[in-house]
């Protein structure tokens, strides 16, 4: 059972006073169907309202929600056969990213991600998905190799941002990243991106520059984490809540700014309430997109990649 | 080179590591019966084949010659070897070397150190390499560069992926600088192959150092390892005693160098030729692929 978040509560309420009047009507044989019936009416009801109206805010907390499928959950739930890569040939082999190559429907692809742990100790062997340079340079390998045998890539995003730490600045982060964004524009292959969880930075542009950006739809993305925003413009990293509403980092705030190109429904309430219907729903986002950018030419294709990339941002010129 | 490695005698248990140093050509069972080097159970011959020649007690991967490891790997009866005759000459005039080819032809019955030839794996054509540990420690000299290079050329203009074993203490010393030349003829043809979008894929056997570890050992497009086996350029007791460094245990292991990001997996012998035959599949089948 994944774990609830404070403004769920009500919901969670009504789910235990539906088990009990369960229990007393085993118990004493009095006919309470009409009653339950009306509960779950009601936890309908409330849990669209709830989710609905979530705040910018409650759906960052939702996106960190641990029972939410990892990029391994999405793989394995893609792929009918997978095999992991290891490794950037240079230093380490970064637990934060993931990647490897596999076969959907027969058809071969290659598949990258940041990587999250379910637990505390498989975070902290992940870093909590923060990669080092390491990891994207793991990245770069296998996206040149993917294009080197003509296959697609598709890379999941959920990470609060790149390493910040001395280990990873010593290695080059800002020559790791940057390279992949300058490579990922060039790759002569179809390229999607999934922002599953968090898509934080630079940390998260690493993996994304990409022919479609697909945003869940309890996902957020921006140029920081809401709480470092907070700090940074307000001295006060407790005022992430405030800094979330403004920043316009959810999903249908994407959309609207012409970053995403679509939003991926949730299960309601989130992917973690339904793992299973995620992954399916994401699979088959994967294999229509993919029928759909392999009808272009590969120069058609990298000049609407280019020209994607070309037109975002606003301004006025006098 | 791999001879002289030291051997430090343990007194204490070493639960769970698995044998790190390299294993003298001894090591290649041949009798009835055969001595587990990590665990010391004694294993019978048929058992250890069964077995793939890794321990029923302990796992631990003996070394296996180039003709078993082809039957390992290829669908039955379908190698065909390339360049059979290819064999070393003695460009260099060094003293008993001809003497050491001889005797490693007489015991493996095999003119190089390196077999090659063509077959199939899971009925997807493949390439095939494999050095064998037993001659001359695997080592590469201009015979076993030419047989490899002619293989990659092969691959190359026939569109063929290739899969190769390594297993060599490097470039062979007798051969001089020529032997050397043979790091880069090889790594040349390789990026003919590379040029040519062909897949090329290195299975790092136990011990893989030296001149073959700094070509095309680490250049497959994937790169694999069994457990337990070295992997390095520099050998543990050139680093110690040049630059007197302590090293860990497990130094320049399969396990140690994957950590450090130089290669994709460990994979266990027994797992072996299903990991092999599904990369052949994902790199066989066309899909979503863009059109020019």
């Amino acid at each position: 059972m994944p774990t609830e978040l404070d403004f769920e509560k009500p919901i969670r309420d009504l789910r235990t006073k539906i088990t009990e009047l369960h229990e007393l009507m085993a118990k004493s044989g009095v006919d309470l169907n009409g009653e339950i019936a009306k509960l779950e009416h009601r936890m309908d009801d409330l849990s669209r309202d709830l989710y609905e109206g979530l705040t910018p805010w409650q759906r960052v907390q939702l996106a960190r929600q641990p029972g939410r499928p990892t990029t391994l959950d999405y793989i394995h739930g893609i792929c009918s056969e997978f095999m992991e890569l290891h490794g950037d040939r240079n230093f380490r082999d970064d637990p934060a990213v993931v990647g490897g190559i596999g076969l959907v429907e027969g058809k071969p692809i290659t598949i990258i991600g940041h990587q999250k742990g379910r637990d505390t100790k498989e975070n902290i062997h992940r870093n909590f998905g923060m990669a080092h340079p390491d990891g994207y340079r793991k990245a770069l390998r296998l996206m040149q190799q993917a294009e080197k045998f003509g296959r697609p890539v598709v890379t999941f995003i959920d990470t609060a941002g790149a390493y910040p730490g001395m280990s990873a600045e010593e290695r080059g982060q800002s020559e790791a990243i940057a390279r992949n964004l300058r490579v990922m524009a060039g790759l002569k292959v179809p390229t999607l991106c999934f922002v599953t969880g968090e898509g934080g930075s630079g940390g998260a542009l690493g993996l994304g520059v990409t022919d479609r950006i697909f945003v869940l739809e309890y996902a957020w993305y921006s140029v920081i984490a809401p709480e470092s925003a907070a700090a940074i413009l307000w001295k006060d990293s407790a005022q992430g809540p405030r800094a979330a509403e403004t920043m316009k980092i959810s999903a249908r705030d994407l959309k609207e700014l012409g970053i995403a190109d679509d939003v991926i429904a949730e299960p309601l309430g989130g992917a973690q309430k339904n793992p299973q219907q995620m992954i399916a729903t994401v699979r088959k986002k994967v294999i229509e997109t993919l029928d759909e950018l392999t009808r272009l030419p590969i120069a058609e294709l990298l000049a609407a990649r280019y020209d994607k990339y070309r037109d975002m941002g606003t301004f006025v010129e006098r | 080179m791999l001879k002289e490695l030291f051997h430090k005698k343990r007194h204490y248990a070493t639960l769970g590591q698995p044998a790190t140093r390299p294993v003298p050509a001894s090591d290649i069972p041949k009798g009835l019966v055969d001595k587990c080097k990590s665990c010391g159970a004694i294993v019978i011959a048929k058992e250890l084949k069964k077995h793939l020649f890794t321990c029923p007690h302990c796992g631990y991967h003996f070394a296996v010659d180039a003709p078993s490891r082809v039957e390992l790997t290829l669908d039955e009866g379908s190698f065909e070897e390339y360049d059979a005759g290819v064999t070393s000459v003695d460009p260099l005039s060094f003293p008993g070397y001809p003497d050491k080819v001889k005797k490693a032809q007489k015991d493996t019955g095999l003119l190089e150190a390196v077999v090659t030839g063509r077959g199939t794996l899971d009925t997807e054509p493949v390439i095939i390499g494999v050095m064998d540990p037993r001659f001359i420690m695997g080592s590469m000299g201009a015979a076993a560069g030419e047989k490899l290079t002619r293989a990659m050329e092969r691959a190359a203009e026939t569109a063929t992926p290739m899969v190769l074993f390594t297993a060599s203490g490097g470039a062979r010393m007798q051969e001089g600088v020529l032997s050397l030349m043979q790091m880069a003829k090889t790594s040349v043809a390789l990026e003919r192959m590379h040029e040519a979008g062909v897949l090329f894929v290195t299975v790092i056997t136990n011990p893989t150092t030296g001149g073959v570890s700094a070509s095309f050992a680490s250049l497959g497009d994937i790169i694999l390892a069994e457990p337990g086996a070295l992997f390095g350029f520099a050998g543990r007791r050139v680093i110690e005693q040049t630059i007197r460094q302590k090293l860990p245990d497990d130094f320049q292991t399969s396990e140690f160098v994957l950590e450090h990001g130089m290669v994709d997996q460990v994979v266990n012998r027994k797992a072996l030729r299903d990991q092999l035959s599904l990369i052949l599949r994902v790199h066989a089948r066309k899909g979503w692929t863009s059109a020019d």
